[in-house]
């Protein structure tokens, strides 16, 4: 008659859906990590002379900095030199100039993962650039970008097509010395996206790229660069799901957005990497370093993200509010469940006068997973009239989970004006039952609540986005309530 | 007259507290049932099991709805077959939209019929007239499940719920409890308005002014877990003037 706990547990325990690994043969350098490695990885992209000195320089300086310990998180260390720092498809030379070049066996993991891409790809009229492993295999819709000057390619292409805008936005944003990830991607990053929005330009599509890691003991180390020139206006989404895996597999991608004067940029992710066991083995390290900068007067910079997987998440999506007016928003909802646990927040730096930012942070626990929330308010002497709102929130559900709040604020100048609003909430027994009480079942009731709880976040996606969100939080609370 | 409820020798406790001890009660479909007690009577605890309530423990004995077990079924599945309670204190379920947990319960109840999902407008229609004849503020629709509502906002809420759901069988825990007059003449008059042949109301209730308003058919006190006198509308008067000692000391005499 009541809640059956053994159901509750099998549906805990499920599964992850996309665990699997296809047999396309990579090319895999062997693992280890030196001043050769990063030579090898810049020779085989053909990278001009100045990107192998500027990862020569990114390497020198890893090597003199220490794994930050600060984070709410617990893992065993990693050892740098097990990891094997690149993987190719071996059709990597003969790069399809269509979907019908490329290797099916890569298309076919594309629809057990639930992605259809070229279905999607030309129903949504989305161009998509898969990464798969470390190297670009599909682009699409590169025309209709084309006729708008809008350049989205692989990074690897950009440095070669674009070297000037490489050498002038790479680093800007993210410098190498940033901190020992944001070090260790500069010296040995495969590939990414790479986005460049001409003067005046509104992207006349929104540019999605899914990520996934498929190729043991390989860390990926993506590099995105997006820079919206004056008054020009992009929407990003990144979305990624990876198959299972026994070792835990390090990730340690930058991000680095330039919004110039009046330009805005959105950048939503929906992140999905596969969490590890109910025990906590396997499962990705998620170190990502991703930083937005208003860079000129009136500019936008807007960070939306879905957080539901990694075994371990270090991941806070930031904005260097430099020109004037200049307004950034960070929208986030992070879940974890099982032994799940994530260190994640944001930067709002004011530096511009009458600069604003928004925060909304929405955390789920469930299982024993812990959770994290780490922001920092930043106002700068110099920014009159800054003002920034801030709304965190943690759901726990069940009792062994724990969520945690670190707020820092640095306010250096007297006209700011800085709101912090913070709450704690539980689903309760009770709350499940009134619900089927109404014929409404425990799984539909925990999904009704949790999305309840995110609906500000939610509503920030873009439409198709918001609907694989949703269905997402709930494939991963599924039988969360014990 | 076809029998909604029966409930048999019904044993039920919580942990290692015994609560019911044999109940035993029929509720035909047309009539309102009044169960009264003291405090721990075993009130509550029938209403919760007959609802399905996790925490209590069916030790013997036997529920039956509509000739149906009624134990073997999940509460969501006893409440699409028409099973109601309006709870005593309605929790609060904050960022849960009040419309949209309302219409998902209407679809739920729905789809186990066989019938077509109602549709936005339609539900939004029929939740409107519903307020209007409890005088509630369409705004509810739009607040988060009884977040922040007042007690007798909440209580209104219940009233609102069961009058969409259209139930065969409801059961009011203390609907009147905390209620101001005005209030408990309202909820009253959303009682009556679901009095109908085919449906079932039992009244949970520890005094005698919501009977001045919901007339019962028959009324019963529950003392230690069994129904130790059954009557009219005058049992509830008498109650009333005498108090429920009176009921023990005629027990156990």
């Amino acid at each position: 008659m009541s809640t059956d706990p053994n159901k509750l547990d099998s549906l805990v325990n499920r599964r992850y859906e996309h665990g699997f690994v296809t047999d396309i043969e990579t090319e895999t350098f062997p693992p280890g990590l030196d001043e050769d490695v990063v030579r090898a990885i810049s020779a085989r992209k053909n990278e001009p002379p100045f990107m192998l000195e500027w990862r020569l320089k990114a390497y020198r300086h890893w090597l003199t900095m220490k794994e930050p310990e600060w984070a709410h998180l617990h893992y065993p260390r990693i050892n740098y030199q097990d990891i094997s720092y690149f993987a190719a498809p071996k059709s990597d030379k003969d790069r399809p100039q269509s979907l019908d070049e490329v290797d099916p066996k890569l298309l076919e993991t594309y629809e057990k993962l639930g992605i259809p891409l070229h279905e999607r790809a030309r129903l949504a009229g989305v161009a998509v650039d898969a990464v798969f492993d470390s190297v670009s295999v599909a682009t699409t819709f590169k025309g209709k970008l084309n006729d708008a000057g809008v350049i989205f390619c692989p990074f690897s292409e950009a440095v070669i097509e674009h070297p000037e805008l490489i050498k002038k936005y790479l680093g800007s944003v993210v410098p190498y010395r940033d901190n020992y990830f944001a070090a260790l991607n500069s010296a040995v990053f495969s590939d990414g996206s790479f986005v460049y929005i001409p003067k005046g330009v509104r992207c006349p599509m929104e540019l999605s790229t899914y990520f996934r890691i498929n190729a043991a003991n390989t860390g990926q180390f993506e590099r995105t660069l997006i820079i919206a020139e004056e008054g020009s206006h992009v929407s990003y989404l990144e979305g990624c799901t990876a198959p299972m895996r026994d070792e835990n597999q390090l990730h340690a991608a930058v991000v680095e957005l330039v919004a110039l004067k009046d330009a805005e940029i959105k950048y939503s992710t929906v992140q999905n990497w596969y969490p590890g066991d109910e025990n906590g083995k396997g499962g990705i390290y998620n170190f990502v370093t991703k930083r937005g900068d208003c860079r000129g007067a009136n500019s936008k910079i807007s960070w939306t993200q879905v957080e539901t997987g990694s075994a371990i998440t270090w991941k806070y999506p930031s904005c260097i509010l430099r020109g004037d007016n200049s307004v950034g928003e960070f929208y986030s909802v992070a879940v974890t469940n099982n032994m799940q646990q994530a260190d994640t927040g944001t930067k709002m730096i004011h530096i511009g006068r009458n600069t604003s930012s928004t925060i909304v942070s929405k955390g789920i626990s469930a299982g024993r997973a812990q959770q994290s929330y780490r922001g920092l308010v930043r106002v700068m002497p110099q920014a009159t009239g800054a003002r920034n709102h801030t709304q965190c929130d943690s759901l726990l559900i069940g009792k062994e989970c724990g969520a945690h709040t670190f707020p820092y604020m640095e306010i250096k100048n007297p006209t700011a004006k800085i709101e912090h609003e913070a709450t704690t909430s539980k689903i309760s027994a009770d709350q499940l039952f009134y619900c089927r009480q109404r014929g409404i079942s425990e799984e539909d009731a925990v999904n009704m609540i949790v999305n309840g709880f995110c609906k500000e976040v939610f509503k920030e996606l873009p439409m198709e986005f918001a609907v694989e969100a949703q269905a997402l939080l709930n494939v991963s609370l599924e039988g969360a309530v014990g | 007259m076809k029998t909604t409820l029966e409930v048999k020798n019904l044993h039920a406790g919580i942990g290692a507290t015994k609560i019911l001890n044999g109940l035993d009660l029929v509720v035909n479909a047309g009539e309102v049932h009044a169960i009264m007690g003291p405090n721990g009577s075993g009130k509550s605890t029938l209403a919760q099991v007959i609802a399905g309530h996790a925490d209590y423990e069916v030790l013997d004995g036997s529920v039956r709805f509509n000739g149906e077990d009624l134990l073997e079924l999940e509460p969501e599945e006893r409440a699409r077959e028409g099973v109601f309670l309006g709870f005593q204190y309605p929790v609060e379920i904050p960022g849960v939209n009040n419309a949209y947990l309302l219409k998902a319960a209407v679809n739920a109840k729905r789809r186990h019929l066989g019938l077509d999902e109602i549709d936005a407008f339609e539900f939004l229609k029929l939740a409107r007239e519903k307020m209007a004849t409890l005088g509630m503020d369409p705004i509810f629709l739009n607040r988060g499940v009884n977040e922040g509502f007042s007690g007798g906002e909440k209580k209104r809420n219940e009233i609102l719920q069961m009058a969409m759901l259209e139930p065969r069988l409801a059961i009011l825990d203390e609907t009147d409890s905390g209620l101001d007059i005005d209030a408990l003449k309202t909820v009253a008059a959303g009682i009556n308005e679901l009095r109908d042949p085919t449906r079932a109301i039992v009244l949970v209730t520890h005094y005698q002014r919501l009977l001045d308003y919901v007339e019962p058919d028959f009324v019963h006190v529950l003392s230690a877990g069994k129904i130790v006198r059954s009557g009219d509308k005058s049992l509830a008067l008498e109650l009333e003037k005498n108090g429920y000692e009176w009921v023990k000391e005629a027990v156990n005499a």
